[in-house]
C-alpha cells in the first residue's frame, strides 16, 4: 500500500529569510556626464559595503531580512509609460495658490505629456537665475554646477544606499538659487515611484545661495503595491543669510522600502524650516541631519509621522552644532496603530568652541492599539561648555478619563479617540505654517484612524 | 415631558458597594439638590448616571425618556439629553474648546441624520458667542485648548458653556461649585439660572448649602451610605446649613436599628 505523504500546515510564520545582496552590475552605471567620476566612486564604496545588519547600532531596530533585493531592478527607460499615471493631486499645490515651479519624475525618466506635469518654471525665475530641473537635464544644462553639488553634504562613504543612490540614481532634483534672489511662489517637486519590483533611485541636490529665499516642496509617492524599493540621497547647503522651507513628504505606498540619507547645512546667519510628514512605505529608515557650519545659523525640524498595520517608520534625527550661536529646534510627534513600530533616534552635537548653542529636540509618541511599539531614544554629545541644550522623549497611550469626557458629551468613541490624537499632533501643526500641508496630515489622521 | 427615574440603584466600585438602593426622580422644569457628607457616594451617583466605565451597576435601573440607561453608551446617554458637568473636568490638550464643541454639535446632527454635513461654522460661530456672551465670557476662550491651564472658575463655567450648547433635558451638576470663589460662583449660578426652565430638570449635587443660596432648588435630598434618607423643600437645605448631618444620621441609626425592619 502506498504511503500518503504526510501534510502539516504550519500556522507559525515562515523563517525570515536571509539577508540579501542586490543584484545591480556596473553595467548600470549612467554613461558619462559630469557625474561619472562620482558615480565611479560611488559604486565602488557600494560594492564594499555589506549589506546594513541589525549588528549596526544605527540599524539595530530596524531588520532588512526581509528585504527581496536580489530581485529588485531598475526600471527600464521611460517605463512609466506602462506603469499607473501619477494621481493629479499630488500635483495640487500645497502651500500656496500656486507654484513658481514643477518638476515630476517618473520611473524611467521623461515626461509624461497626459498629465501636462513634467517640467515647469516660471520664465520670470529663470530669468532671474534660478534653476529648477530633473538631475538628467541639469546634467546636461548645467554641468559644472552640478558636479559642484554632487557629494556637497553627503559622503557616499555614509552608507550602503547612500553610495546606491550615488551610483545610480536615474532621477533627481537640482534646485539653484542664486544670491540674493527671493523666490515668492514655492517650488514643488513630486517622485513618483510605482512598479512592484522596481529599486527607485534618487538624488536631490539644493542649493540657496546667500541670501537667497525659497520653500520647496517635496513628495514621494506611489499606489500600494507588492515589495519594491526607494533609496535616496538628498543634499542640500543654505548660504549664508538665506532662507529655506522645506517641505518633505514620504507617501510612498505599503509595499515600499524607503532609504534615505539627507543632510541640510545651514551657513552663517542662515536659516532653516524643515519639516518633514511620514506616512507610507512597508519600511523606512530615514537619516536627515541638520549641521549648522556658520555662526549664527538656525534650523527647526517638524517632524509628522503616523503608522498603521504592519508598517516601520525609523527616523534618525542629528542636530550638529558646528559653529558658536547657532539655534536647533526639533520636534517629532508619531502615532501608532495596528502592528505598527516607529523608532525615533536622536543625537544634538555640539562640536568643541561652538559656544551660546542652543539645542532642543523632542519626540512625542500616542501608541493606539497593544501591538504597535514605538522606540525613542534621545541623545545628547556637548563638547563645548557655555551651551543650553535640552530633550525630551514619550511614549504614552490614549488615557481613559479624556475619552469618557468627550463621550459625555455625545461624541462617539471612534471620533473621541480621532479629536485626542488630533489634539495630540497639535503642537506640530502649530508648526507648520501651510494650510495644504495641514489639511494633508488632518487626512492622514482621519483616514488611518478611521481604518480598521 | 422627560424624567430621570432611578429605581433601587446598587452600585460598586472595585468590588465595593458605595450606592446601597438610591431612588430618585428628576423630572423637567425642576431643580432637586442632592446634598450629603463626603463619602456617601454623591459623585459615585453623578458618574453612573453618566456610564463612566469604572463603576458597576450591581442592581436597579435607571429610566430615561422610555429607555434603560444602563443600555447606553455615556455618548448615546447625552445625545438622548443628560449632561453631567464634572467636579474635575478632564484636560484636552491640543483640542480647542470651539473644535470641540462642534464636534459635540455634530456628533448629535449626525446621529440624527448620517447624511448630515454639519454645522455651517458660520452659525456655529455665532451660536457659540452668544452662549459664551451669556456666561460673560471672553471670545478668545472658545480658541483656548479644552480646560488646559484653565482656572477653577473658567473650569466650570467651560462646564456650562458645555450645558448651554448641548442643551441638555436632565443636568447633573457635580460639586460644581467646588474650588469657586464667591464672584466665580455666581457666575455660575447665573448661567444655570438662565439656562433653567420648563425643558430642564436640574440635579444639583453638592456639599455645602452655600450653592442653593445662588441655585433654589425645589426639592432637596440627604444621602447617607449609599441611600437618600430624608428628602424636602428648600427648607431642609437650611436646616441643614444650621444643624449639619448629624441628626439626620441619628434619626438614619435609629431606624435600621429597629428590629424587624
Amino acid at each position: 500500500m502506498q504511503e500518503k505523504p504526510k501534510v502539516t500546515i504550519s500556522r507559525t510564520r515562515p523563517a525570515v529569510s536571509a539577508l540579501q545582496d542586490f543584484a545591480f552590475t556596473a553595467e548600470m552605471l549612467p554613461a558619462g556626464g559630469p557625474l561619472s567620476e562620482y558615480r565611479q566612486r560611488a559604486w565602488e564604496i557600494y560594492r564594499r559595503l555589506p549589506m546594513p545588519t541589525t549588528a549596526e547600532e544605527a540599524w539595530r531596530r530596524t531588520d532588512l531580512r526581509g528585504l527581496p533585493a536580489a530581485t529588485l531592478r531598475l526600471p527600464a527607460a521611460e517605463a512609466w509609460r506602462d506603469l499607473p499615471p501619477v494621481p493629479s493631486h499630488l500635483l495640487q499645490p500645497l502651500t500656496a495658490e500656486q507654484h513658481g515651479g514643477q518638476v515630476v519624475l517618473l520611473p524611467g525618466g521623461g515626461d509624461d505629456p497626459s498629465t501636462g506635469s513634467g517640467q515647469r518654471l516660471d520664465p520670470a525665475l529663470v530669468a532671474r537665475g534660478v534653476i529648477f530641473t530633473d538631475l538628467r537635464a541639469a546634467e546636461r544644462e548645467h554641468p559644472d554646477l552640478v558636479a559642484r553639488m554632487a557629494g556637497q553634504t553627503v559622503r557616499v562613504e555614509e552608507g550602503k544606499f547612500a553610495a546606491l543612490a550615488g551610483a545610480l540614481s536615474q532621477n533627481g532634483v537640482v534646485l539653484y538659487v542664486p544670491p540674493g534672489v527671493t523666490v515668492e511662489q514655492p517650488l514643488h517637486s513630486v517622485l513618483w515611484g510605482p512598479g512592484a519590483g522596481l529599486a527607485h533611485l534618487s538624488h536631490i541636490l539644493v542649493w540657496v545661495d546667500d541670501g537667497a529665499s525659497v520653500t520647496y516642496v517635496h513628495e514621494a509617492a506611489s499606489p500600494d503595491e507588492a515589495d519594491s524599493m526607494h533609496a535616496g540621497l538628498l543634499e542640500v547647503r543654505v548660504g549664508q543669510g538665506a532662507r529655506l522651507t522645506f517641505v518633505e513628504l514620504q507617501s510612498w505606498g505599503r509595499g515600499v522600502w524607503n532609504f534615505s540619507h539627507e543632510r541640510i547645512q545651514v551657513e552663517r546667519d542662515g536659516n532653516l524650516d524643515w519639516i518633514f510628514g511620514a506616512v507610507g512605505s512597508r519600511l523606512t529608515k530615514n537619516f536627515s541631519e541638520l549641521e549648522l557650519v556658520g555662526e549664527g545659523a538656525t534650523g527647526r525640524m517638524s517632524g509628522f509621522y503616523f503608522a498603521d498595520g504592519n508598517q516601520h517608520l525609523d527616523h534618525d534625527t542629528q542636530q550638529n552644532h558646528l559653529a558658536p550661536h547657532t539655534t536647533s529646534d526639533l520636534l517629532f510627534k508619531g502615532a501608532l496603530k495596528g502592528r505598527s513600530r516607529s523608532v525615533w533616534q536622536g543625537m544634538i552635537y555640539v562640536a568643541p568652541g561652538a559656544q551660546k548653542t542652543d539645542g532642543y529636540q523632542a519626540n512625542r509618541n500616542l501608541v493606539l492599539s497593544k501591538e504597535a511599539r514605538a522606540d525613542s531614544i534621545p541623545g545628547l554629545e556637548i563638547l563645548a561648555d557655555d551651551v543650553r541644550c535640552t530633550h525630551g522623549a514619550t511614549v504614552g497611550r490614549l488615557e481613559e478619563e479624556p475619552l469618557f469626557y468627550l463621550k459625555s458629551r455625545g461624541i462617539p468613541p471612534a471620533e473621541a479617540e480621532r479629536l485626542m490624537v488630533e489634539g495630540f499632533f497639535d503642537p506640530i501643526m502649530q508648526r507648520i505654517p501651510f494650510d495644504g500641508v495641514r489639511q494633508r496630515f488632518q487626512q492622514a489622521i482621519q483616514d488611518k484612524m478611521m481604518a480598521a | 415631558m422627560s424624567q430621570l427615574e432611578i429605581k433601587n440603584l446598587h452600585v460598586s466600585i472595585d468590588g465595593r458597594e458605595i450606592l446601597k438602593g438610591l431612588d430618585l426622580t428628576v423630572k423637567q422644569g425642576e431643580i432637586h439638590a442632592i446634598m450629603g457628607p463626603n463619602g456617601t457616594g454623591k459623585s459615585t451617583l453623578a458618574y453612573t448616571l453618566m456610564g463612566h466605565p469604572a463603576y458597576t451597576v450591581t442592581e436597579g435601573e435607571v429610566w430615561f425618556k422610555g429607555q434603560n440607561l444602563f443600555e447606553l453608551e455615556a455618548d448615546e446617554r447625552s445625545r438622548l439629553g443628560l449632561f453631567l458637568a464634572f467636579q474635575y473636568p478632564v484636560a484636552i490638550p491640543g483640542v480647542t474648546v470651539a473644535n470641540f464643541l462642534r464636534t459635540a454639535v455634530n456628533a448629535r446632527r449626525r446621529a440624527v441624520n448620517p447624511e448630515d454635513k454639519g454645522i455651517p461654522i458660520p452659525e456655529f460661530r455665532k451660536m457659540l458667542q452668544e452662549q459664551m456672551n451669556l456666561l460673560k465670557m471672553e471670545s478668545s476662550f472658545a480658541g483656548r485648548y479644552l480646560n488646559d491651564g484653565f482656572s477653577g472658575g473658567e473650569k466650570k463655567r467651560a462646564e456650562i458653556l458645555q450645558m448651554a450648547v448641548l442643551k441638555p433635558e436632565i443636568a447633573i451638576l457635580d460639586e460644581t461649585d467646588s474650588g469657586l470663589d464667591i464672584d466665580a460662583l455666581r457666575v455660575v449660578a447665573d448661567g444655570v439660572n438662565a439656562l433653567f426652565g420648563p425643558d430642564l430638570g436640574v440635579l444639583v449635587i453638592t456639599h455645602y448649602q452655600r450653592l442653593l443660596n445662588y441655585i433654589k432648588p425645589h426639592f432637596v435630598h440627604v444621602m447617607l451610605d449609599g441611600r437618600i434618607v430624608e428628602s424636602g423643600g428648600p427648607d431642609l437645605a437650611l436646616h441643614l446649613e444650621e444643624h449639619g448631618y448629624d441628626w439626620v444620621r441619628e434619626k438614619y441609626e435609629e431606624m435600621n436599628g429597629q428590629p424587624g425592619r
